[in-house]
């Protein structure tokens, strides 16, 4: 290569890196500042929310925000509630979407490939279409403010199936067809040669459907009244509720409180997706 | 301990025009080695799967020891496969990987431990077996692979392209390292590879494959000797055969301008024109007065003990000869030789070993 040309992707590299780091300070600043202002907002005194100038620290300092939300809804009920329901929608989803994506991608069944288009129209399905009709059909079964109620009609898996079908069509077919020579079966086919190949996947998997049910709202709040079932999310909605719209300290105390348990699994998690992608890149 | 017999196996890939194993008859004795060979594309894998029951059978039967495996699943048919690209389990010691068969048939742990320390030991591994396949060199991995089938103690052995991921130097070694291996256990196996070499050397015998279709299937030194047509002639052999395309007048055909004698029986039974091929060592070195071929030599592989000459014949203007391939002449010399790049030798070649084809069916002419 002549040095021209080098020097030529080189400038490129560098306008590309340039681009590159605008990109991620743009996404940062999106990303960031609110959360940033989130936290900042959890600790100021009620008078000094709404000043102007803005205050970008908290002075005074006011812890108290987070005792507050602690004892003025019951927090740690809501809190028991999102656990629970994300605990059982994502287990069931990520359970369902496994088995459902290896039958449709490893096991040989008649009608395979239409099952597969029906759970893909499923997924083009939206949420908000289907939600009247299961409100109706859940309330008629009298699951209102009932654990099942919630979690049943949330636990639906085309995302699932189609993200796992692919990466399991993706593995090389020869360690399955060893697998299979070698005399596994089609549970330790799957649980000993699929699933530690396709770790890193699911590990991503499982954290988007951490997130996305410890982040569900319209569907909890459409079925629980109280706190007998309602999640955390519900809850920060009845303390704002409670003190009017002004007193913005607890609900972002509260707010922070809730996003802590998925950022520490996030970070966590996170590890192992790497941990997953590194140790698989070690092939010839 | 097994025979195996392809009976017109036939598969034909859905939305495909041909099938890529057409017809292939081939009886394979208990403890044969047998070698798979043909250019890529030809079906040698196909063939092969077939047998494993990797790929279904769309005419024809297979048959291990007599029973149609119409319908048997993989695990059932106890063979053990060793792929191209290995196919060992990267989340499984060696240890792991070449028990996990053994573990899945429920074979006592005591025994499990005892099988697989054998086939270390034979195969070398015994530091490795707390390896994951990730920390293993190339032909590490292989070793595990070859282990992971003879733990099994199966009754076919189907290997495909073993070794084409090693280097040149070690698949040598591998490659008598498994043929010895294949000779001790006596279990029949079935090789799939498109090195001829490898062919030549491993094999008890040698299936020719081409287009899906089965060329020939022989012992080695068969195929060299007696190639049933054009393409076993040209495939089988190192360097290759010199062929060139003559009408037959009165006993004699003409090669690059020389008029050759052949046995008048043999072209008697040609309908046309026929293919004669001369293998290197057909030729000999004429002096300058004698009926011959001039060829400027072109490239010289010197081997120490004999040498492989390369070289264009001399055209003559009313020389009618076509040759096969490319214009080329191939011919060896024992010991040294001070031939070089350049230099012009006259050669004739041996008329009692000529091969003789028919020039349109591409057959054999006896
Ligand atoms: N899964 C498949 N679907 C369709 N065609 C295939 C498939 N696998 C192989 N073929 C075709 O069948 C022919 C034989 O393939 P293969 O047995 O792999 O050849 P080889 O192992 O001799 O290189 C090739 O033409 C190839 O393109
Ligand atoms: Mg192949």
């Amino acid at each position: 290569m002549s040095g021209q040309a080098e020097s030529a992707i080189q400038g490129q590299g560098r306008v590309g890196k340039v681009f590159g780091y605008a990109a991620m300070v743009a996404v940062l600043a999106v990303i960031a500042v609110p959360l940033f202002w989130i936290v900042v907002t959890s600790f100021k005194a009620h008078d000094h929310i709404y000043v102007r100038p803005a205050e970008y620290l908290p002075i005074p300092f006011t812890p108290e925000n987070y005792s507050d939300v602690t004892t003025r809804i019951p927090f740690f009920a809501y809190f028991r509630n999102s656990v629970i329901i994300t605990f059982f929608t994502a287990g069931i989803k990520i359970v369902l979407g496994v088995l459902s994506a290896y039958a449709l991608s490893l096991l040989r069944f008649p009608g395979r490939g239409i099952l597969f288009v029906v759970i893909l129209a499923a997924l083009m399905v939206p949420n908000q279409i289907t939600i009247i009709s299961n409100f109706a059909l859940v309330a008629q079964l009298g699951w209102k403010n009932t654990f099942q109620g919630i979690i049943i009609p949330l636990a639906g898996v085309a995302f699932g199936t189609f993200l796992m079908r692919n990466q399991f069509l993706s593995l090389p077919h020869e360690i399955i067809e060893a697998a299979r020579m070698d005399g596994a079966g089609p549970f330790k086919l799957l649980w000993r040669v699929v699933m530690p190949l396709s770790w890193p996947t699911l590990v991503a998997f499982s954290l988007i459907t951490i997130v996305n049910e410890w982040n569900e709202y319209l569907w909890p709040f459409l079925m629980s009244d109280d706190e007998r079932t309602a999640p955390l999310q519900v809850g920060l909605t009845m303390l704002q509720n409670n003190d009017g719209v002004t007193n913005w300290g607890p609900v972002m105390a509260g707010t922070v409180l809730t996003i802590l348990p998925v950022l520490i699994l996030f970070l966590v998690l996170q590890r192992q997706m790497i941990k997953g992608l590194t140790s698989g890149a070690v092939k010839s | 301990m097994a025979t195996v017999l392809f009976d017109e196996a036939t598969r034909k890939y859905p939305k495909t025009e041909v099938p890529a194993v057409d017809k292939v008859t081939l009886e394979i004795p208990d403890g044969e080695f047998l070698v798979l060979v043909g250019p890529s594309g030809c079906g040698k894998s196909t063939t092969l799967r077939m047998l494993a029951g990797l790929e279904p059978v769309d005419g024809g039967r297979i048959l291990i020891d007599g029973h149609d495996q119409a319908g048997v699943r993989p695990r059932d048919r106890d063979i053990a496969m060793v792929f191209q690209s290995y196919a060992l389990y990267p989340n499984m010691t060696a240890f792991e990987n070449m028990a996990f068969a053994l573990r899945n048939a429920k074979v006592e742990k005591a025994e499990v431990e005892q099988r697989v320390t054998e086939a270390a030991k034979i195969l070398e591994l015994e530091g490795l077996l707390t390896k994951k396949p990730g920390q293993m060199s190339g032909g590490q991995r292989q070793r595990v692979a070859m282990g992971r089938a003879i733990v099994r103690q199966p009754k076919v052995f189907c290997m495909d392209e073993p070794l084409s991921n090693l280097d040149a130097k070690l698949r040598v070694s591998t490659r008598s390292q498994i043929a010895q291996l294949q000779r001790r256990l006596g279990v029949t196996t079935v090789y799939v590879t498109h090195d001829q070499v490898e062919a030549m050397t491993m094999g008890h015998r040698v299936a020719v494959l081409k287009d899906g279709k089965l060329q020939q299937s022989d012992t080695p030194a068969k195929l060299y000797d007696e190639p049933v047509n054009t393409f076993v002639a040209s495939f089988i052999g190192s360097p290759a055969i010199t062929m060139t395309r003559s009408a037959v007048r009165e006993g004699e055909v003409t090669i690059h301008g020389l008029p050759v004698s052949l046995d008048r029986s043999t072209l008697s039974a040609a309908r046309g024109d026929v293919v004669v091929g001369f293998r290197p060592e057909a030729w000999q070195v004429v002096g300058a007065g004698e009926p011959g071929i001039d060829v400027a030599v072109d490239l010289v592989e010197s081997l120490g003990s004999e040498a492989f000459v390369h070289g264009e014949p001399a055209r003559s203007h009313d020389d009618a000869t076509v040759a096969i391939g490319a214009d080329r002449v191939t011919f060896k010399v024992i010991g040294k030789t001070d031939l070089d790049v350049g230099d012009t030798v006259r050669i004739a070649p041996i008329a009692e070993q000529a091969h003789v084809f028919d020039a349109e069916s591409g057959m054999r002419l006896r």
